[in-house]
């Protein structure tokens, strides 16, 4: 011992180095515990059926699909941090995605038609914000009519007709967006709109945590009386949560439409349950105020994994549903170990 | 001394339904001087407070800040103009960090909207130091939701502090303290006026607003009913005995202090 002074201050300092630690902990507890669960999940998923899991292209056919769910769930987590819902987002897939498939069917540009379909999703959410803070509907109810309203739109539009464009392969646009670029094994990569997704993703982690949007969002869903006596304009930010849903909606209907060539009157419509159980399952809590982003993709990727895996155990597809609901379930009551409420 | 105020109120009205809130207010607040505001539940108090700061809109009459008749008020606008609010409610949200709730509305940003996460942080951690925020349970990134109702009244002060506010409105500062969170308050208030800038002290214990106060202004029913220099009022007891009389007449009485 050379000095006790000195060495008083490097225990000082240590315990300053682990209390960092514990306070990051602390702070991302959330998407650490949905990040956990799918890494036991799939240790599961591979003593089931370890051929399958060791596979590459297991993992690559979820992350086909995947990315359309995370364009979702990503300004989701913003809607439900402000305290709101938006359940209309699988129509706003289906008419964001019509208005880029009409345009390229026509013959006209691929990035006209993104163009438009982004113009078309942001309006629309637009709309949305429009009849639940303007008007003063229920979020829960305004885009549930909203969902059923969008959707019976597009039915007296095509009368039940699809829409291919087997014309988009091979276009820049195409390739940039869905190629593999990557490659793992084979002549077989990471998909495109995977990496793009996580790009998303990352925008949005800055956004809702680095940016004063996502802080202001935190602090409406909070507390909103606090955040209008404190200069928010928190009609604006409720607003703009439901546009950064429409404009997110119509990115996943213009990957949706691009892996798959064809625009169904469908499309979109099976996505409401699955996306909205990820964004749970990741960690935000549905009392507004807080919530997490990354775990909300990885929510997603946890529920996208439960049908390949339950395939995969050698269950027949009849156990799908029924591992959904029980994964869904067991990994809110993990989640519950990170507290309640604070008031 | 300049007689020039911060802040005027020029016939300021507003109603709730049929309830005449706030009825023809005028008063000014002039730089350094500490404002008292009393009144009774439901002398409108509160409602005027809420039009300082912006949150709600008067019907009728003008608001002047330095000399500038001002349109579209709002609460952006009030923190803008330099008047920071320390709400009785502390105008704080919970689950968010001590950080976070200090520059809630006023973010340390770029152009882009980007925040200064380490200035922030670094400014908060100053602050607590400020007033006293020694404890090492909690630094600027613990939740609101773990402190203590004199603690969070701290981060609300520190709010107004780190704004530099020419006027500080406080809405019952006082009210759920302990004696020494209340001592800090006081100390705080001792600070600001020393610094020259102005305060606006509303409660219902006349002892403590009589202590602070330069000069008081009374409400009751939503009218101002006695604007009274500290110079001129022997003490508190003879404050109480005004308030009394207001409360029965509806009106001050003829002052008959001595």
């Amino acid at each position: 011992m050379i000095g006790s002074a000195s060495g008083g201050k490097q225990k000082q300092i240590a315990r300053e180095e682990a209390s960092g630690l514990v306070k990051w902990s602390r702070n991302n507890r959330r998407a650490i515990t949905s990040t956990l669960f799918l890494i036991v999940m799939l240790i599961g998923f591979t003593l089931a059926n370890p051929e399958v899991f060791s596979q590459f292209k297991t993992y690559r056919s979820v992350m086909i699909t995947l990315p359309v769910s995370i364009f979702l769930v990503v300004p989701l987590v913003f809607v439900v941090t402000a305290g709101e819902i938006d359940l209309s987002f699988p129509s706003i897939v289906g008419l964001a995605s019509y208005a880029f498939v009409s345009i390229v069917d026509q013959g006209g540009e691929p990035v006209l038609g993104i163009a438009v379909a982004i113009v078309v999703g942001a309006s629309l959410g637009y709309v949305n914000g429009i009849l639940v803070v303007r008007i003063g509907l229920s979020a829960l109810v305004a885009t549930l009519g909203m969902n059923f309203f969008l959707r019976g739109f597009i039915n007296i539009l095509v009368e039940g007709f699809s829409i291919a464009i087997p014309e988009i392969r091979g276009t820049f646009i195409h390739s940039l967006l869905t190629d593999d670029t990557i490659i793992i094994s084979g002549n077989q990569g990471i998909p495109n709109q995977m990496l793009w997704a996580l790009a998303f993703v990352a925008l949005g982690v800055f956004l809702y945590n680095r940016h004063s949007f996502g802080v202001r969002v935190h602090c409406v869903g909070d507390n909103p009386e606090s955040a209008a006596e404190m200069g928010i304009n928190v009609n604006r930010t409720r607003i703009l949560v439901f546009v950064f849903t429409g404009i997110g909606a119509a990115m996943a209907g213009i990957f949706s439409v691009m892996i798959n060539f064809v625009w169904w009157p469908t499309t979109g419509d099976g996505l409401l349950l699955p996306v909205l159980a990820g964004l749970f399952v990741g960690g935000t809590p549905t009392w507004g105020g807080i919530g997490t982003v990354f775990g909300g993709a990885i929510g997603t990727s946890i529920v996208a994994f439960i049908e390949t895996g339950v395939i995969a155990a050698g269950l027949t597809g009849f156990f799908t549903q029924f591992f959904y609901g029980l994964i869904i379930i067991l990994s809110l009551i993990f989640q519950r170990f990170n507290g309640g409420r604070v008031r | 001394m300049s007689n020039r105020y911060i802040i005027e109120l020029r016939n300021v009205t507003k109603s709730f339904g049929n309830v005449n809130a706030v009825d023809g207010i005028s008063f000014g607040v002039r730089p350094g001087e500490v404002v008292g505001l009393i009144g009774d539940n439901g002398a409108g108090k509160s409602t005027l407070i809420k039009i300082l700061s912006g949150v709600h809109q008067p019907d009728g009459g003008q608001i002047i800040v330095r000399g500038r008749e001002v349109s579209n008020w709002n609460a952006a606008r009030s923190r803008e103009s330099g008047i920071e609010t320390v709400y009785q409610d502390r105008a704080l949200a919970p689950q968010q960090t001590i950080t976070r709730n200090i520059f809630m509305g006023r973010e340390i940003k770029d152009r882009f909207g980007i925040i200064r996460v380490k200035k922030q942080y670094e400014e908060a951690n100053r602050l607590m130091r400020e007033i006293g925020f020694t404890s090492t349970v909690f630094d600027p990134d613990s939740p609101v939701a773990t402190l203590s109702g004199g603690e969070r009244q701290g981060v609300a002060i520190a709010r107004a502090l780190y704004f530099d506010a020419d006027l500080i409105v406080l809405d019952e500062p006082t009210t759920a303290l302990s004696l020494v969170e209340t001592a800090k308050v006081f100390g705080f208030i001792e600070n600001v006026r020393a610094r020259g800038r102005s305060i606006i002290f509303i409660g219902h214990n006349i002892y403590h607003v009589f202590d602070v106060a330069d000069r008081f202004v009374v409400l009751d029913r939503g009218k101002v009913v006695m604007t009274e220099d500290k110079a001129n009022i022997p003490a508190a007891e003879a404050l109480i005995k005004q308030m009394q009389e207001i409360a029965e007449l509806g009106h001050a009485a003829d002052l008959a202090l001595s």
